[in-house]
């Protein structure tokens, strides 16, 4: 019984290894590929000497600018989990606590899964013509404009979740210390729930980070672009360049390696969120 | 509270800098967001969809055409394909990842030890770019010198798959990737399913007598079916907006052959620059996906019923 029992944990290890492999694999064969030089690539050597060429040519050779791709990507991120972070936080404890009518609270809430439940697609044309009128097509502002919008839903309703699990008491005593609604805000509930909030914007910068399609369609050139873009071009170039390509995915993954390193309970709510709304 | 004293006065300079008006400031930001970037942009499809929009020198000219898009949408070709592409790849991959999903959830459920390097590990592909998940995976698939050619050489096979480049396959390969990509995202949910059955319940079963099989068959699927229905809906939600991964893997081809709707419209205002097309196309998919949910909702409803 005893024996039967430890041999089957040990197989649904093994089996687990099995998946932790599977996942890790591809990650691990990035970064292989991306030390690689061209001829050891066409080869498919297993052993070879590790060379930081590839690397060096994004970032500072004539054909591709990582630099500027990622000062564009750190602009974008960071722009946006602060003004996600900002009006979410704002937003949210407004709803869940300053006695609005339900159907304000609902109404916006529904709202908000309406709007993540959409394509992105459905927003590209009219942002696009926004952003060439208003001047900003082209610039992280106009990514900045999108992305906002993108994570908003992700902002309000995680930070909802977080307010919920403070107690009433804690504002109550507050206001009948003398504080304002303002001031019970700032001083006794936001450092309450500072570790989701910071949750919460991280969480955004990384999708930021990674989104795709807004910054594709918004920005023309390396002053716009950021690096999923920048990888992207790598691929649809004739002559495709894999190793260069490789060093671009392995600096894009870098915020999400950081993150799972981590990886706290928040982020993974924050992963499923509307789970629980449903 | 505070606000009792506005509703007494009722003026609007209380309204906006009396004690009670931070309950007005605090969600303005959030509204005027949601007015100018999402309510509007939806008008501003209806719009353009009854016109056609064309550059000229530069500045943007619109004439109205009424339902004339309704005659570009039966003259495409392509977005019957778009369609068929888009539902084969949302039923397959809601499918098997919510099977994958839910038997890594009941996996890493019965390990003690090792359960944290498990979850996060698994984690990984949901909070990577999808971009450098395709390359990853156009790295593996490449025909010439990619791993799963090299590994079926070296194993003795004549003619190794084509993989994304075979018309045939191009959609299985991307299904593959979506799998390997999104199955964390079921696991999470249907992990934090598995986590809130009460001990006792299993326990109970147990005692019974149930093994293995039965266990999850007649206790754990009947007390997670919410759980489940709720994850197929929203896997299904996200599923039906894949673009970055096939706009790296295969670009909608080899031919038509993973073209989704995205990826049309996508290329309907890019390439082509039809941008009232695109804008029809897109409040299409924006009606059908409305449509979709309310369904959904109303069934799972009823299902929900007939099994309480």
């Amino acid at each position: 019984m005893n024996n039967a029992r430890s041999l089957s944990k040990i197989s649904l290890n093994l089996t687990l290894l099995v998946v932790v492999f599977i996942i890790l694999f591809p990650v691990f064969y990035i970064v292989q590929t991306s030390l690689k030089s061209t001829a050891d690539i066409y080869s498919g050597a297993f052993f070879f000497t590790a060379k930081t060429a590839n690397y060096e040519e994004i970032f500072t050779g004539s054909r591709s600018n990582f630099a500027e791709l990622t000062r564009n990507s750190l602009i974008v991120s960071s722009s946006v989990a602060l003004i996600c972070g900002f009006i979410g936080s704002l937003a949210a404890y407004s709803i869940s606590r300053l006695n609005w009518s339900r159907w304000v609270g609902g109404g916006i809430l529904v709202w908000l899964l309406f709007i993540n439940m959409m394509p992105p697609i459905v927003f590209v044309t009219p942002y696009y013509l926004w952003a060439r009128a208003a001047g900003i097509y082209d610039t992280p502002a106009a990514v900045v404009m999108a992305h906002v919008v993108l994570n908003m839903p992700l902002a309000v309703i995680m930070m909802m979740n977080f307010f919920a699990e403070v107690p009433k008491e804690l504002e109550e005593a507050a206001v009948i210390d003398g504080c304002t609604q303002w001031q019970a805000f700032r001083l006794v509930i936001l450092p309450v729930v500072r570790p989701g909030l910071a949750a919460m914007a991280v969480l955004v910068f990384v999708f930021s980070w990674k989104e795709f399609l807004f910054s594709l369609s918004l920005t023309t050139t390396s002053a716009g672009r950021t690096i999923p873009v920048g990888i992207a071009n790598f691929v649809q170039e004739f002559n495709i360049r894999y190793g260069e390509m490789a060093a671009g995915s392995f600096v894009a993954m870098i915020p999400a390696l950081i993150l799972v390193l981590l990886a706290q309970r928040h982020i993974i709510k924050g992963l499923t969120v509307g789970a629980v709304k449903g | 509270m505070a606000q009792v004293s506005l509703k007494k006065n009722g003026d609007l300079r209380a309204l906006f800098f009396g004690a009670g008006s931070f309950k007005y400031w605090s969600l303005a930001p959030l509204l005027v967001v949601l007015v100018i970037f999402t309510v509007l942009p939806i008008a501003q499809l209806l719009q353009m969809s009854v016109s056609e929009l064309e550059f000229v020198e530069g500045e943007l000219v619109s004439q109205f055409i009424g339902l004339g898009q309704l005659d570009n949408l039966a003259k495409d070709p392509i977005v019957g394909i778009a369609i068929k592409n888009t539902l084969v790849f949302v039923v397959a991959v809601v499918l098997i990842e919510s099977f994958t999903g839910f038997t890594l959830a009941l996996a890493i459920s019965r390990t003690k030890t090792l359960s944290i390097l498990y979850r996060s590990v698994v984690i990984i592909p949901l909070l990577i770019p999808p971009v450098a998940i395709g390359t990853m995976w156009s790295l593996m698939y490449d025909f010439n010198y990619g791993l799963f050619t090299t590994i079926l050489i070296e194993l003795g096979v004549q003619n190794p798959p084509l993989w994304t480049a075979d018309p045939d396959l191009a959609l299985i390969s991307v299904i593959i990737v979506d799998v390997w990509h999104w199955t964390s995202f079921m696991f999470l949910i249907m992990l934090a399913g598995i986590e809130s059955i009460p001990p006792s319940l299993l326990e109970a079963a147990r005692v019974d007598g149930a093994n293995e099989w039965r266990m999850i068959r007649h206790v754990i699927l009947p007390v997670m079916a919410p759980t489940i229905l709720v994850a197929m809906l929203l896997r299904t939600i996200l599923a039906f907006k894949v673009f970055d991964q096939i706009f790296v893997l295969t670009s909608g081809g080899p031919g038509t052959a993973t073209q989704v709707i995205s990826m049309h419209i996508y290329k309907v205002f890019s390439e082509q620059f039809r941008l009232g097309y695109a804008a029809f196309l897109s409040l299409l998919v924006a009606a059908f996906m409305t449509v979709f949910v309310a369904f959904y909702l109303w069934a799972s409803r009823v299902v929900r019923r007939r099994l309480t």
